[in-house]
C-alpha cells in the first residue's frame, strides 16, 4: 500500500515528486539504501520515504539510531563498497552533528584517494524557513556545504526539478547535498514523470524579462517569480533565473542571462554575508562586468540567528524588498 | 581556588566494578496500585516530600493538557508534551537545592516550571515570539535545548566551573533515549567521569524518539548500563514513580555533591502522547501499547498511596486543583496575548553590541515599516 498517492487532477506536490524519484531510484537499482531517522514506518517527518520500508523492506529503507554522525560515517562505508546511500538528515539544523563526516570524508574521498574511492551518496536535508518552525529547524546552510570542495549541491524549486535533480543526484558519481526547501513540500504542479529537463550542472531560465534579471534557488524562486508578474504590470520585464545547481554553477546560463538585460539582483534565504549569493554576485561581476549598468544588488537574510517564527516575515526575503531592490538599480541612467 | 579537590584515581582501576551496574529491575517505591514497595538501598521520601510532589503533579499535568489546548487552539506553534512523564519532571526538580543547575530539552517544560520558571515564559520558545523566553539565570534553569543531547557537555561545564570555585553546585541534566545514541551523550559521560564532575545525567527512557522504538537505538541491557564503559554509576527507576524517583535522583544528586562525581540514572516511562500535537502516533504503535500505561499514571499511583495512607484529603485535593486551574487561566490570558515582537530586537542580541552591517539592516527594517505606516 502506498500512502503517498497523486491528486485526481494528476497533479504532484513535491514531496510525492520526491518520494517518487526515491520510488523509482530504488526500484532500478538493488544498491540504492534509504536510512535516516524515522525514514522508515514512519515514512519521515514530512512524509518524503512514504512506504518506502512497505514496499523495498527493512533492508533497503531503515530508521538508524539517532546520531546524524553516525549515520553520514556509515553512509561513508556503504558507498565505498559498492552501495548508493540516500541519507535523510531530519532538519537542516540537525545536520551539524554529521558536518565533520561531510567535511572530512563525504567531500574529500575521492581527492585522498586519487579518485580510487568514489562517494556515490545523496545527502538529503530539509532546508530553509518560511514554515513558522521553532528554532534550529529553518536553517539555511547552503553556504557551507558549496564553500567545501568535493561536494555537489543542488536546491530544487520545481516538483518537476525536485524529481529530477533527485534522480540525477542518486546517478551521481560524486557525493551530492540535496537541499529540499521545506517550504515548498506541499506546492503542486502538473507534472509527467520522468520529468525532464536539464540536469545537475545547469541554471534555467524561468521568466524572460528584458529589463533586469532576478538570479534565485529553491526557496527564493517562487518569490522572484512573484516579484516578476508584479513589475510586469507595472511595465517592467523581469527576468527569473533559476539557479538550481548551486555546485557546480552554472556561469554560462547565468551570465548569459544579465548580459542581455545589463542588471541583476540576486535572491536567497541565507544569511548574506560570505554566502552562496555573495558568490554569485562576484561571479557574474567579474563575468559580466561591461555589461552592467548598475552593481548587482543582494537580497539575502539577514546576518542574525534564523528568528522565531513571529518575526521570520521580516528576515525572509519578500517580494516588496525583491522590488525596493529592482527599484535601486540606476534606471536614472537608462 | 583552595578548597578544589583533587582529581581521584581512575575507579575502574579497581578490579570490582559491580557498583557501577544499575540494579537487576527498576527501583519501585510505589507499585502502580498505590501499594508500598521494599527496595533494597532506598527508602520512602519523607510524607511532605510526596505531598508536595503530589501537588506538582497535579500542577505538571495541568500545564501539559493546557497548553496541548493551546496548539489546538492555534496560540502555540507546537507542544512536545511530558503527559506520563509528569514524576520525572517533578522529581528531576524537587531534589535540586537552590544553587543547583536544571538542564532540561524541549520535553521538560514542567520540570523548568517545577523549578520555579513561569510557565507563560517558558512557552515562549514554542508560542514563537522569541527562543528561550526565561532568564536562565533566574532559576538556574538552562535554555531548553532542542539539538540532541548538545545540553551535556554544557552541563559538565556548568558543573565543572562550580567544582573550581569550591562551590557546592550539581548539575541535573536531562536527555531522552534516542539522544542516548548522539555522540555527545558519551562524550559528556565521559568528560564528566574524568573531570569527576557533579553532574546528574537523568535519562528519560519513553521508550521511542518520535517514531523509533528504544530497540533501534540500542541492545544494551539498559541505558543505565552505559555508565559502566566510561566509569559512571548507573542506575534505574520506575519513571512513573515519584516516590522512587525522588530516591534514586536524590541519592545521585547527594553523591555528585558529596564529590563522587558523575551519576547516570534512567527512569522507565512512556510518551503517552504523540511525540508533538504534529505527530501521528498511530503509523508507528498501536493504542493497546498506549492503553496499558494508563493504569502506570504517576498521579493516580501518588494520589492512591497518599488517599491511603490518610497523607492527601479530598480538600487538599481540591486546593492542588485550584492552583493547577490558576496556573492553566494565568497560561491562557498569558498567551491569549499578542504582543507584536519588536523587530528591531533581531539585530540587538546578536553580539555585545551591532556589527556596522547589523546596523546598516536594522535600519533597512526599520525604514521598510515606516514607509507602511506611510502608506
Ligand atoms: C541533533 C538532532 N537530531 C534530530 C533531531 C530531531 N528530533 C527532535 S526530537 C527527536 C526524538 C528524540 O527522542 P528522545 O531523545 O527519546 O526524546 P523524546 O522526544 O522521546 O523526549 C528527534 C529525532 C534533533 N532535535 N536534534
Ligand atoms: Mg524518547
Amino acid at each position: 500500500m502506498t500512502r503517498i498517492a497523486t491528486t485526481p487532477h494528476g497533479k504532484l506536490s513535491m514531496a510525492q515528486a520526491l518520494n517518487r524519484a526515491l520510488r523509482d531510484a530504488m526500484a532500478e537499482d538493488e544498491s540504492v539504501l534509504v536510512f535516516g531517522e524515522d525514514v522508515g514506518p514512519l515514512g519521515g517527518v514530512f512524509r518524503i520515504t512514504d512506504g518506502l520500508t512497505e514496499t523495498f523492506g527493512a533492508n533497503r529503507c531503515f530508521d538508524t539510531p539517532l546520531a546524524e554522525s553516525g549515520i553520514m560515517g556509515m553512509a561513508v562505508g556503504l558507498a565505498m563498497n559498492g552501495m548508493r546511500p540516500v541519507v535523510e538528515m531530519q532538519f537542516d539544523a540537525f545536520a551539524y552533528p554529521a558536518f565533520e563526516q561531510v567535511v572530512s570524508h563525504v567531500a574529500k574521498m575521492r581527492n585522498r584517494t586519487r579518485g580510487r574511492v568514489t562517494l556515490p551518496m545523496v545527502i538529503r536535508i530539509p532546508y530553509a524557513g518560511g514554515i513558522g518552525g521553532v528554532e534550529h529547524h529553518c536553517d539555511s546552510s547552503e553556504s557551507y556545504y558549496a564553500h567545501t570542495p568535493g561536494l555537489h549541491v543542488v536546491a530544487p524549486a520545481t516538483v518537476a526539478d525536485a524529481y529530477t535533480l533527485l534522480r540525477e543526484a542518486i546517478a551521481s558519481p560524486d557525493p551530492v547535498v540535496f537541499l529540499e526547501p521545506k517550504k515548498l513540500y506541499w506546492s503542486k504542479e502538473e507534472v509527467e514523470i520522468p520529468a525532464g529537463g536539464p540536469g545537475i550542472g545547469r541554471a534555467v531560465v524561468r521568466r524572460e524579462g528584458a529589463d533586469a534579471t532576478l538570479i534565485a534557488y529553491g526557496p527564493s524562486v517562487p518569490v522572484a517569480m512573484a516579484a516578476a508578474e508584479i513589475a510586469a504590470q507595472e511595465g517592467r520585464g523581469l527576468q527569473v533565473v533559476d539557479v538550481r545547481s548551486i555546485v557546480p554553477f552554472d556561469d554560462e546560463t547565468v551570465c548569459r542571462a544579465v548580459r542581455s538585460t545589463g542588471r541583476a539582483v540576486v535572491v536567497a534565504e541565507a544569511s548574506g554575508f560570505a554566502s552562496v549569493s555573495s558568490e554569485i554576485v562576484a561571479r557574474v561581476t567579474e563575468r559580466c562586468f561591461h555589461s552592467l549598468a548598475a552593481p548587482i544588488r543582494r537580497v539575502a537574510g539577514f546576518d542574525i540567528p534564523y528568528p522565531p517564527p513571529k518575526l521570520e516575515h521580516y528576515h525572509l526575503p519578500g517580494v516588496d524588498r525583491v522590488l525596493d531592490a529592482v527599484d535601486d538599480l540606476q534606471w536614472e541612467d537608462a | 581556588m583552595e578548597n578544589v579537590r583533587p582529581l581521584a584515581h581512575n575507579r575502574c582501576m579497581t578490579p570490582d566494578h559491580d557498583h557501577l551496574l544499575p540494579s537487576a529491575r527498576p527501583v519501585v517505591l510505589i507499585d502502580s496500585g498505590g501499594r508500598p514497595v521494599e527496595s533494597a538501598g532506598y527508602a520512602l521520601p519523607p510524607d511532605d516530600h510526596l505531598v508536595k510532589a503530589y501537588e506538582a503533579l497535579v500542577v505538571g499535568r495541568r500545564v501539559n493538557d493546557q497548553a496541548y489546548a493551546l496548539v489546538r487552539q492555534g496560540r502555540l506553534a507546537v507542544y512536545p508534551s511530558s503527559h506520563g512523564q509528569e514524576a520525572c519532571q517533578v522529581a528531576a526538580a524537587h531534589v535540586l537545592q537552590d544553587g543547583d543547575w536544571l538542564f532540561p530539552t524541549y520535553r521538560d517544560t514542567v520540570a523548568a516550571v517545577a523549578r520555579g520558571v513561569d510557565p507563560v515564559e517558558a512557552l515562549v520558545l514554542l508560542k514563537g515570539d522569541w527562543h528561550s523566553g526565561y532568564d536562565p539565570h533566574a532559576h538556574h534553569v538552562a535554555p531548553q535545548a532542542t539539538p540532541l543531547a548538545t545540553q551535556l557537555p554544557h552541563a559538565v561545564g556548568v558543573a565543572h566551573a562550580a567544582r573550581l570555585r569550591g562551590e557546592p553546585t550539581v548539575v541535573m541534566a536531562l536527555c531522552g533515549d534516542g539522544a542516548t545514541s548522539e555522540g555527545d551523550f558519551h562524550e559528556a559521560l565521559n568528560f564528566a567521569a574524568v573531570f569527576r564532575t557533579p553532574v546528574v545525567f537523568f535519562v528519560q527512557n519513553n521508550e521511542y524518539a518520535i517514531s523509533v522504538p528504544l530497540a533501534r537505538q540500542s541492545v544494551a541491557p539498559s541505558l543505565a548500563h552505559k555508565g559502566i564503559g566510561y566509569g559512571v554509576p548507573g542506575e534505574r527507576v520506575d519513571g512513573n514513580d515519584v516516590a522512587a524517583l525522588l530516591a534514586v535522583l536524590g541519592g545521585a544528586v547527594a553523591r555528585a555533591r558529596a564529590g563522587e562525581g558523575p551519576q547516570l540514572v534512567e527512569a522507565h516511562t512512556y510518551r503517552m502522547h504523540a511525540h508533538t500535537n504534529a505527530d501521528d502516533a498511530t503509523r508507528y504503535r498501536q493504542d493497546e501499547e498506549v492503553q496499558a500505561w494508563v493504569g502506570r499514571d504517576p498521579l493516580t499511583r501518588l494520589d492512591a498511596f497518599l488517599g491511603g495512607r490518610g497523607l492527601l484529603t479530598d480538600q487538599m485535593r481540591e486546593s492542588c486543583a485550584g492552583k493547577a486551574e490558576r496556573i492553566a487561566a494565568a497560561m491562557r490570558a498569558g498567551l491569549a496575548k499578542d504582543v507584536r515582537p519588536d523587530p528591531s530586537e533581531l539585530f540587538a542580541h546578536v553580539y555585545s553590541a551591532p556589527t556596522p552591517q547589523l546596523l546598516e539592516q536594522a535600519a533597512l527594517v526599520a525604514d521598510e515599516l515606516s514607509r507602511e505606516e506611510g502608506h
